[in-house]
């Protein structure tokens, strides 16, 4: 049995996965539902820490670094972002609660 | 190659984690858990490599400095989104994806300078996917956000030539990717890593401003993969898992996207290459219309019984949100009906105007779909199209060949009135001029508008 398998394995289930979880989403939220995608990509944090974490070489150190601090900053502003333009949907009755929401916060 | 059985089982539940987030996002209610659960499941991954020994070290080297670039990343990613404006927001979505995609080029660039000599030809296949790919996604999203910031114009870019150079860029990153596949030496990863930039800022400057938010989408969807073959390369599930899914869903809501603007993906990419759209002048028109002072509106506007709003990317530019809903809460009380009529397109991404409206506290059951509103048209007396113009432009019902043709519209050239807020003639997003602007029955009111708008909120106070 190929290890190779059963990373297609993984990957065929995943594309199914992600198509169906998003399919019936209104086109309200399309804006957020990419802004939340593009922070999940984010993750390719984690293989710049590995990969800078396992190397000796400084030309390689530096290179890995950079790439920590882009992969950070798409992970953490996407996910902040994401939460920043969710907040102003979460009002399904909109009087009350406008009235509690403070003016000025969201600007 | 392999980490430890916890490892994999933690890795385990945040792929868990990301399927629950998507899934959460695409309900309202939903959305706000939903990304946080996604949130909740990055961290926890990120974490793990600082407690177990990573193959081939006893632990994680240069660690205080790994620790240094994230926290450098997160203030950066934070003050970002923190500061950004609603308008700004599909720049900064386009942003963020472009590092993320020119992190993975650099993961793989290194990855293939430690172990490319161990790699087989499917790891090295993957290797060299990831570096041309997550270039492409860099460089293309670099150029949305220039666009969209309008740091250059948004009109498409294109010269002669562009088809030759972008298509020699394609294959000269197709054969050396089958000659890194054979030998695998850094400097060819490092020639496929320019080729990637190439091929992005080609694939992108001929698509016109208003079809940006496709690109973003596509571009989002493309470094999703680049990290799902990351993950492949490092033997590693939750990238794997992680980017697939968003490779997967961004693909598909690429595609929703497009149908809302009744195009398809390869006409947005590659339509201003076959030089069909010669109706996108660009230019302000010398030709008559017919103008009014906020006065005149207003009179108009306090007599009709039946008025829909169009708003548009303009409005929220000029901060004119809040008072326009204060206007239409006095002709709401005065007896009108008003509603709001939000194109799937308005503002700068689907969605966006949903957004934007709600920061200024609109009621949510005022805000109706293009579908459900499209049929009120023919009976409203007033439609007030607030900084919004491709939205409404018959062209794309009437004129084969311009550039918005087949996009679906808001009917307002059936309405008794039409009152357009405009700050000039200059034609909209999209380049092109809209014929409704001379037609008999349209009024132009003219100035910026806030303050337009608070001198109409005046006017019908005062009535």
């Amino acid at each position: 049995m190929s290890v190779s398998v059963v990373w297609l394995t993984f990957f065929v289930l995943s594309v199914f996965v992600g198509i169906e979880v998003i399919s019936k989403v209104s086109s309200t939220l399309h804006t957020p539902l990419m802004s939340g995608a593009n922070a999940i990509h984010g993750i390719i944090l984690l293989g710049a820490v590995l990969v800078t974490g396992t190397t000796d070489n400084t030309f390689a150190l530096i290179v890995g670094l950079i790439a920590i601090v882009l992969a950070s900053v798409n992970m953490v502003g996407g996910f902040v972002v994401t939460d920043r333009m969710l907040q102003m949907f979460v009002r399904k009755k909109p009087k009350a609660d406008a009235a509690t929401q403070t003016p000025g916060d969201t600007k | 190659m392999i980490a430890p059985t916890w490892v994999q089982l933690v890795f385990l539940a945040c792929g868990v984690c990301f399927i629950l987030a998507l899934k959460g996002l695409s309900g309202p209610k939903t959305a706000r858990n939903g990304n946080l659960i996604g949130a909740a499941g990055a961290v926890i991954a990120v974490a793990v490599p600082f407690f177990y020994k990573p193959d081939g070290v006893d632990h994680l080297h240069h660690v205080p400095l790994i620790l240094a670039a994230i926290a450098i990343g997160t203030a950066g990613g934070v003050y970002g989104a923190r500061k950004v404006q609603m308008t700004q927001m599909p720049q900064m979505v386009a942003l963020f994806n472009g590092v993320g995609g020119g992190a993975a080029a650099l993961v793989a660039l290194l990855e293939l300078h430690e172990h490319g000599d161990l790699f087989d030809w499917f790891p090295l296949a993957a290797t060299a996917f990831t570096i041309v790919v997550g270039s492409v996604s860099f460089a293309g999203s670099v150029i949305t956000f220039a666009k969209l910031q309008e740091l250059m114009t948004s009109r498409p870019v294109v010269f002669p030539g562009l088809p030759v150079i972008f298509g020699g860029s394609f294959i000269a990153a197709a054969v050396l990717s089958v000659m890194l596949v054979n030998q695998p030496h850094l400097w060819i990863g490092v020639v496929l890593a320019l080729l990637g930039l190439v091929v992005g800022v080609l694939l992108v400057m001929p698509v016109g401003g208003a079809d940006v938010p496709i690109v973003i989408s596509l571009l989002n969807a493309f470094t999703g993969l680049t990290v799902a073959a990351g993950g492949y390369v490092l033997s590693n599930t939750v990238l794997l898992i992680g980017g697939t899914l968003v490779g997967a869903s961004g693909t598909f809501l690429t595609l929703l996207m497009a149908n809302a603007m009744g195009r398809s993906v390869a006409n947005i990419l590659f339509g201003a290459l076959k030089g069909g759209s010669t109706l996108g002048g660009g230019e302000a028109s010398d030709r008559p219309v017919k103008s009014a002072g906020p006065e005149d509106v207003a009179i108009m506007l306090n007599y009709a019984e039946r008025i829909i709003i169009v708003p548009g990317y303009g409005l929220a530019v000029a901060q004119a949100q809040h008072s326009l809903r204060e206007l239409v809460d006095v002709l709401s009380e005065r007896g009108a009906k008003v509603d709001y009529a939000i194109h799937p397109v308005a503002g700068r991404m689907p969605g966006h105007m949903n957004v934007l409206l709600a920061e200024a506290q609109v009621p949510y059951e005022q805000l109706k779909e293009m579908d459900e509103i499209n049929g009120d048209f023919k009976d409203a007396d007033v439609v007030l199209v607030v900084g919004a113009n491709d939205v409404v432009n018959p062209a794309a019902k009437t004129t084969p060949g311009a550039p918005i043709y087949g996009m679906p519209i808001l009917n307002a050239d059936e309405a008794k009135q039409v009152v357009f807020l405009k700050r000039s003639m200059r034609p909209g997003f999209a380049g092109i001029e809209n014929e409704l602007l001379f037609e008999p029955n349209t009024t132009l009111l003219f100035g910026d508008a806030k303050d337009t708008m608070s001198k109409l909120l005046n006017a019908v106070k005062a009535l």
